[in-house]
């Protein structure tokens, strides 16, 4: 798959290295090219510098022939901007979005995208992990 | 009729003043607590302190019985989810403030129709008032001369005129003549100069003031 990822902070920089490692063409976009360093020594996709919000910059790195197009910065609404953009305007097939914020990502998820919130997901695991281990004991 | 401004910046400061004056029920919703606390004494506390991304701070500020959403913060994909949210929450006239005129596509694909781009505006003002038949510079070339191209419009004063029967000022010849469907001729001074006609010619930066009077006529737009 050919898979574009906005942002290359922890999650990023995580996914980006997994998705090469399993022989997949991945481009990594930052506004920061520091972040790149972030990526496993043995990452062979490409490292790009701009911003997914731009859209002459996403069709610069190939986002016509993107099969799969992941936001994960810091800005839930630069998350979910450039995952609109990559939708409606380039059509790409499979987009994937972090929204932090819990609500807004509902109503994103309502809206047609593929969403998934950190916060929910880290406050349902503490929770069961708390809990579970009570009723171990 | 209750409109609700996001973003209480210089946009959203005097539209709501605006509306304010025109007898409007207004609020303001600024996510900076300075500027939030500024706005409340000039606008008498029209205003709440929140990020208008957020959709329990549009619940707080009444969004259900807001007639209109004006989102104008500066940032494009702010104003992109404030819109989303409220058309979510039941507000049916959204406008958006664009800042990038390239992300007006998005905006509509998402059916917000109505944007406002500065930026859009005073480029269709420029593209306005530009002369349409431009000077268009090509290459300085050494010792003060430039290479030019002028398009012959077909109020021009030569137009059917051969080249011979144009007097250039001093230094400045006609180099080359492309007619309108793209066929360059080296000139003589027997060929006919026609509307449409793009010259290229050889002269001197001084020299294209007059340049233009003789080959485009009166100037009209940004000069006059």
């Amino acid at each position: 798959m050919n898979v574009i990822i906005m942002g290359c902070g922890r999650v990023g920089s995580r996914v980006a290295g997994m998705l090469d490692a399993a022989g997949h063409q991945v481009t990594v976009l930052d506004t920061n090219p520091a972040q790149f360093r972030r990526l496993p020594e043995s990452f062979r996709g490409r490292r790009e510098i701009g911003n997914g919000m731009d859209g002459p910059a996403l069709e610069k790195i190939g986002i016509e022939q993107a099969d799969a197009f992941m936001a994960v910065t810091q800005g839930d609404n630069r998350n979910y901007f450039a995952s609109q953009m990559a939708r409606e305007v380039y059509h790409v097939k499979r987009v994937i979005c972090r929204i932090y914020d819990p609500v807004r990502e509902q109503i994103f998820h309502e809206l047609g995208l593929e969403t998934f919130s950190p916060t929910s997901i880290g406050a349902q695991i503490m929770f069961d992990m708390l809990l579970g281990q009570q009723e171990a004991k | 009729m209750y409109v609700l401004v996001c973003g209480g910046g210089k946009v959203g400061f005097y539209l709501a003043q605006e509306l304010l004056n025109a007898n409007h029920e207004v609020l303001v919703i600024e996510r900076d607590p300075g500027r939030a606390g500024q706005i409340a004494e000039e606008l008498s506390s029209n205003i709440i302190e929140g990020d208008s991304c957020e959709a329990t701070t549009l619940d707080l500020a009444g969004v259900a019985r807001a007639d209109l959403i004006c989102a104008v913060t500066g940032d494009d994909e702010d104003n992109l989810v404030i819109c989303e949210i409220a058309r979510r929450r039941g507000v049916v006239r959204t406008i958006a403030r664009i800042n990038n005129p390239k992300n007006e596509a998005l905006f509509k694909k998402r059916g917000i129709e109505t944007t406002i781009s500065a930026t859009q505006a005073v480029l269709a003002q420029i593209e306005q008032e530009l002369p349409t038949h431009e000077i268009i510079p090509l290459l300085q070339l050494h010792s003060g001369l430039e290479l030019i191209e002028i398009r012959i419009p077909d109020t021009s004063p030569v137009v059917g005129r051969s080249v011979r029967e144009v007097l250039l000022p001093a230094e400045s010849m006609i180099s080359l003549v492309v007619d309108p469907g793209g066929v360059p001729r080296m000139p003589s001074g027997d060929t006919r100069l026609n509307a449409g006609d793009a010259l290229v010619l050889v002269t001197r930066k001084e020299s294209l003031p007059m340049l233009r009077e003789i080959l485009i006529g009166s100037t009209h737009g940004l000069d006059t």
